[in-house]
């Protein structure tokens, strides 16, 4: 039925597409499997040397997946049978099948994906179940609450913050509330530039729609293929234009919340309000602790005339940020605007495609030549930025140049649209790489922070240096591929994301290392000045900072609101408090 | 060339002939490196091709490469300088160019100007001066390479001891001997006034301050901030020592944490990832200074520093210094010292450049890593059979007989270690070895007829007054104390027990600990002991009388064994010359009938009463004269609120 349909296209215990995923074909060449991705269909010649060079990795040393789940490993689910009679009589879809119920178990942590790769399965919903309408929401909160059942929404599943985990001490039944059948445009109001869509619509779908009408949200998330309107809205989600169309919370204007105590929703759509604190900002970012957003109101843009990729290389990171920071301060930040550091800058290049012509490669070789030697640009300093400019062409063509020219004070080169476009398009495939590793002894993960402008260097180097020590601390046996890039810029700050991974061959137990050497990545990012989160959220990952994060009253405050709005705690994630 | 000087360190590292320290019959000491002759080299090939040979260090792998040259304009430019530019020109209502001009003078006053030139001639004559006065300068080469890794990882204190002007320039001739990146130096301003010399060490990389410039803002920021972004920037390894001068009595100083506190605030405010701190222990067989810090101590003024001075020092130059000890201890991590303690996230609320006050608990930290650094210094310091030599002629002024003192100084050798004392005591044989200490110290120690006894005149000498002769008597004792003092911290914490088992009223812990205690806190300006660190210090006495069979411990009660008497009598002995003097200040201060003292009138006052004393032939103690000692004491009095401080 339909209600399967993403999860049989997508993998059960990996990123993505079933068809799409990294491997070493026999040649021991790096592939990019399936059609869906410009990527895809590629040889890589470097990926395997990049590899076995980064992590000290051999390709004879595999840790395959188990293939397919065993369904018997499903712990029987415990289901109130009364709740299940009376959904049924109101017409909800719902379902106890084991491999659906594990497939919305969770998110996309790394221990959640090795612990699926080794074919472990924790605690699992007992029920998932699929309204298709604001209404049926209404009705499947009411009787849980009428039986005391545990609801856990779920949209895209992309969560990277533990969020989707059922909470080991639930005794209640746990359902799962998928929000995909909610998945409809509702209504576009040209004249005010706003669209209504239920809030289980996919990132890539309604942007897809609303093109065909000539619009778009700008919204665009990493995850953006896979993750939900509801999703973004629950956990403050950030889009990579930004500087254009803002971030969730600058789009959205309207939001229908339902709770245990009722639905929440805001009278009327006026652009801007002074009526006490902005009630949407108690659901934005509520992780799913107070109800199901399932109607939003969202700003749109006519689609834009022009878009022109861009890349800039500097001679080091520093010269990177100050870039950066200057474009900020001169508020002429393009679409997007990203700084990868020099490690990630060389893991840019090992996914490069063979090149089709000699004509190519020698033009490659020019450049490396004009810029490493020409130029006198060290090549392992130097670092790239990657740009999008959008708008009507000739705006863009003379935004581009203002940002050159900022550059060229850095130090920074032009080096091509090529590379920006490659940069963009590879943001979508690093999540399959990850998978990848896990087939090799290596595991990973990301995440983020955002920190004062002044303070970005020294958060990234010492981050950065924290985690290689922390390792080495623990037994990893290699240097850990320890890389950050900066994603995104504020006016008094920038957002910035840091790559880790590590070849654990030789450890009793790696997952307990990784997560220690996270724990004192994070510790390290509070104390130099950096956020507990950027936009992933805190989920259940980084509960044990959130007093230390937001003060005990501010704490305090958010306990009573969820006191009041569900005492019952019928939406027990357990995430964020 | 690199590879010449690290293939060298291996090459000796692998000598079969190394000279161990630790006799294999005391296996239990902690491990302890090995030394090298570092100028057997330097006697072996010429002085003036190391001068000029090829100097390539290994620099810190944060460096900025084009922040060499800025340094100044960095400094000036600061948001940190610029802050405190703009608040002082509000103050005192002077224009900002005029205030930015002052820190730039201020600046220029205090910056070195390291010259590659400059350290090739200090390498060459230093080669030369060395190869005279020393018979070989030892250096642990492990530490030269940890340091070497530790330059190149993160940014790098040096924090050596300081008993001679001489530490500095070997320092620096060290590092540049071994091919290490050399450092910017604290030093004195009162170098400065000489002229020629001054010039010469700030090119060396010696930048000067200020003794005292507690309520000078602008200077203060000019000041950190220079260090500041020397170590931030990796520029180089910043050297400075924690006692803040000399130590004229040959005991280490309480430190100082003022410029301890500037260098680990970068790593408090996330500007650096980690900064270690390198305790290095110099030890000398004779000090240069010698005689000049026992005439200081007893209030002839230091000469000031002058070039013409420095070259009538050449005929030190004549004479026999012995050997001289460097090493260099493990690097200690202030983000390990930090670990749990200090919040960083404390600094997130305000841009780090505007000056706040470190957290209590930052201070805190900051203290004891000073009191600590010391001790690893004292730890590592090199002892030479001279100095238990020494400790048994003071113990004894009337003298001992050869055989007596070769057989006591053995004795006093198996306690040292046991206590864990460095001691370099080559061979296992006692004759040879005091014989050497007592040939290199003639001047302090005379043989005749088979008897060992100080070289103090007896009676004055022609047109002598009795007091000039009791100020001969008292520079001898002094000198010898000196070295004494080297040996104090391995004693001072079973003498301290020694002396309140005696005092105590009974021999249960807890009234001995109550003693202990008491003269604990009478003597933590004299001696390192780390602040509230008594019931450790209480229990770590306890446990080495124990293992030296002189006291027997039960649950309740410590008392000495049966053959402890020995022991304890020798330790009370070594701690008897300053409960002396510190008795004689008391007595001063009691019958001082002024009614408000001037601090600056009470060293004077209390060395003459000391002497009356003396000269009446009431006090046999000539260490009571020492102005470090009676300073000591009302520190320690002023700290007991036995007196008070006020100001007029």
């Amino acid at each position: 039925s339909s209600h399967f349909f993403r999860q049989d296209i997508m993998k059960w215990n990996g990123w993505g597409y079933s068809d799409s995923r990294f491997l070493f074909n026999k040649k021991g060449q790096g592939e990019f499997t399936g059609k869906r991705y410009r990527l895809s269909g590629m040889i890589l010649p470097s990926l395997k040397d990049w590899f076995e060079a980064t992590f000290g990795t051999s390709l004879q040393h595999k840790t395959p997946a188990t293939p397919t789940l065993n369904v018997s490993a499903v712990p029987p689910p415990n289901l109130v049978e009364p709740f299940v009679e009376e959904l049924k009589v109101a017409g909800v879809a719902a379902s106890h099948d084991p491999e659906g119920r594990v497939f919305r178990s969770h998110g996309h942590c790394l221990h959640e994906i090795f612990a699926l790769r080794e074919g472990r399965i924790g605690r699992v919903p007992d029920l998932v179940v699929w309204p298709n309408c604001h209404n049926d929401v209404v009705k499947i909160v009411e009787l849980a609450c009428k039986y005391n059942v545990c609801l856990m929404p779920y949209g895209g599943g992309t969560s990277v913050s533990s969020a989707l985990e059922c909470p080991l001490e639930e005794t209640r039944s746990v359902v799962s509330l998928d929000t995909s059948q909610m998945n409809r445009i509702l209504w576009i109001d040209e004249k005010n530039l706003t669209v209504h869509v239920e809030a289980g619509i996919i990132g890539q779908d309604l942007e897809r729609q609303l093109n065909e009408s000539g619009y778009c949200t700008g919204h665009e998330p990493d995850s953006m293929e896979f993750s939900s309107l509801g999703g973004w809205v629950a956990t403050r989600a950030s889009g990579m234009k930004k500087n254009i169309y803002g971030n969730i919370e600058d789009l959205v204007v309207h939001i229908k919340m339902v709770t245990p105590r009722g639905v929440i929703e805001k009278s009327c759509q006026g652009p801007r309000m002074s009526t006490g604190p902005d009630i949407h900002h108690f659901i934005m970012g509520s992780e799913g602790t107070l109800g199901v957003v399932t109607e939003v109101t969202m700003k749109i843009r006519p689609l834009p005339e022009y878009q022109k990729y861009g890349s800039i290389v500097f001679p080091n990171f520093q010269q990177g940020v100050s870039c950066l920071r200057e474009v900020a301060r001169q508020r002429c930040a393009p679409a997007s605007i990203r700084l990868m550091d020099n490690e990630q800058f060389q893991f840019g290049h090992a996914l490069k495609p063979q090149v089709s012509s000699i004509f190519t490669s020698f033009l490659d070789g020019l450049k490396k030549f004009y810029i490493t030697k020409f130029k006198g640009f060290e090549p392992h300093h130097l670092c790239v930025a990657t740009l999008l400019f959008e708008g009507d062409r000739e705006k863009v063509l003379q935004h581009e140049k203002q940002v050159y020219d900022i550059a060229a004070k850095f130090g920074g080169l032009a080096a091509g649209e090529d590379n920006g476009q490659r940069g963009y398009m590879l943001t979508f495939v690093i999540a399959y790489l990850r998978d990848l590793g896990m087939d090799y002894y290596v595991i990973g993960e990301s995440f983020e922070t955002s920190v004062p402008w002044d303070r970005v260097l020294d958060l990234c180097r010492n981050v950065k240096e924290r985690i290689v020590r922390e390792c080495k601390e623990r037994g990893v046996q290699f240097p850990p591929f320890s890389t950050c890039r900066v994603t995104q810029t504020y006016d008094a700050g920038a957002c910035v994301y840091f790559y880790f991974a590590f070849n654990y061959r030789g450890l009793a137990d790696p997952l307990h290392v990784y997560e220690r050497v996270e724990h004192e990545a994070r510790e390290e990012i509070l104390a130099n000045g950096g956020s507990l989160s950027h936009h992933h959220g805190v989920g259940k990952l980084r509960k044990e900072w959130m007093r230390e994060a937001v003060s005990t009253v501010g704490l305090g405050m958010l306990q009573s609101v969820k006191e009041y709005v569900d005492p019952n705690n019928i939406f027990g994630n357990r995430n964020l408090l | 060339m690199r590879v010449r000087s690290s293939s060298r360190l291996a090459v000796i590292l692998k000598l079969t002939t190394l000279q161990t320290l630790y006799s294999t019959d005391h296996p239990g000491l902690k491990k302890r490196d090995e030394l090298e002759d570092m100028l057997e080299e330097r006697r072996r090939s010429s002085d003036a091709r190391h001068a000029l040979r090829c100097y390539a260090p290994a620099v810190y792998k944060g460096l900025a490469p084009r922040e060499v040259s800025a340094l100044r304009g960095a400094v000036l430019q600061s948001d940190a300088l610029q802050h405190v530019i703009g608040q002082v020109s509000a103050e005192c209502g002077e224009r900002r160019e005029l205030v930015q001009e002052e820190a730039a003078h201020l600046l220029d006053e205090m910056a070195h100007r390291l010259r590659l030139g400059t350290v090739r001639f200090f390498a060459y004559v230093l080669s030369k001066v060395f190869k005279t006065l020393f018979r070989s300068v030892r250096v642990n080469e492990e530490g030269v390479q940890r340091l070497q890794q530790a330059i190149q990882d993160h940014p790098v204190v040096l924090l050596p001891s300081h008993r001679s002007y001489m530490d500095f320039l070997m320092m620096s001739y060290i590092l540049y001997t071994y091919d290490l990146a050399l450092p910017v130096i604290a030093a004195g301003m009162d170098f400065m006034s000489m002229k020629v010399v001054g010039e010469m060490l700030r090119m060396s990389g010696a930048f000067f301050i200020r003794r005292s410039f507690g309520g000078d803002k602008l200077y203060w920021a000019v000041f950190s901030e220079y260090v500041k972004t020397m170590l931030r920037t990796g520029y180089a390894p910043i050297e400075f020592f924690l006692e803040g001068t000399r130590s004229r009595t040959g005991k280490s100083l309480t430190p100082k944490t003022g410029l301890l506190n500037i260098v680990m605030e970068p790593f408090f405010k996330g500007e650096v990832f980690d900064i270690h701190l390198v305790p290095v222990s110099i030890s000398y067989d004779r000090i240069l200074e010698e005689s000049l810090y026992a005439r200081e101590l007893l209030g002839v003024p230091k000469p000031k520093e002058t070039t013409s001075g420095l070259l009538k020092a050449r005929q030190i130059l004549r004479e026999d210094y012995g050997v001289m000890h460097v090493y260099f201890g493990h690097p200690v991590s202030v983000r390990s010292l930090a670990q749990g303690r200090v919040k960083r996230s404390q600094y997130n609320l305000v841009p780090r450049h505007i000056p706040q006050r470190p957290c209590l608990a930052a201070q805190a930290l900051v203290g004891e890593a000073a009191f600590r650094l010391v001790r690893l210094q004292e730890q590592a310091m090199v002892l030479r059979p001279w100095t238990l030599v020494a400790t048994l002629l003071l113990q004894n002024p009337d003298g001992m007989d050869l055989p007596v003192l070769e057989e006591q100084a053995a004795w006093l050798r198996r306690l040292a270690l046991s206590f864990g004392a460095f001691l370099d005591w080559p061979g296992r044989t006692c004759r040879p070895v005091v014989g050497a200490g007592l040939a290199l110290h003639k001047n302090l120690a005379r043989v005749s007829g088979g008897r060992v006894r100080l070289a103090v005149a007896e009676t004055p000498g022609v047109g002598q007054t009795a007091e000039e002769l009791a100020f001969d008597r008292a520079v001898g004792v002094l000198s010898c104390a000196s070295y004494r003092n080297q040996i104090l911290h391995v004693f001072i914490r079973p003498a301290l027990l020694s002396v309140a088992l005696r005092t105590a009223n009974s021999s249960r812990k807890d009234e001995v600990y109550t003693c202990f205690n008491f003269l604990w806190t009478v003597f933590s300006n004299e001696f390192i002991l780390c602040p509230g660190a008594s019931v450790q210090d209480f229990e770590e006495a306890c446990y080495l009388l124990g293992k030296c069979c002189a006291v027997q411990e039960s649950q309740q009660d410590i008392v000495m064994s049966e053959g402890g008497h020995a022991t304890l009598a020798f330790l009370r002995a070594l701690l008897d010359p300053f409960l002396q003097g510190y008795q004689v200040v008391c007595q001063y201060l009691c019958k001082e009938t002024e009614e408000n003292l001037r601090e600056n009138k009470f060293v004077p006052a209390a060395r003459n009463f000391a002497l009356q004393l003396i000269l009446a032939g009431t006090l046999k103690c000539y260490e009571a004269l020492s102005s470090d000692l009676q300073k000591n004491a009302l520190a320690a009095l002023v700290q007991l609120e036995a007196v008070t401080k006020v100001k007029v």
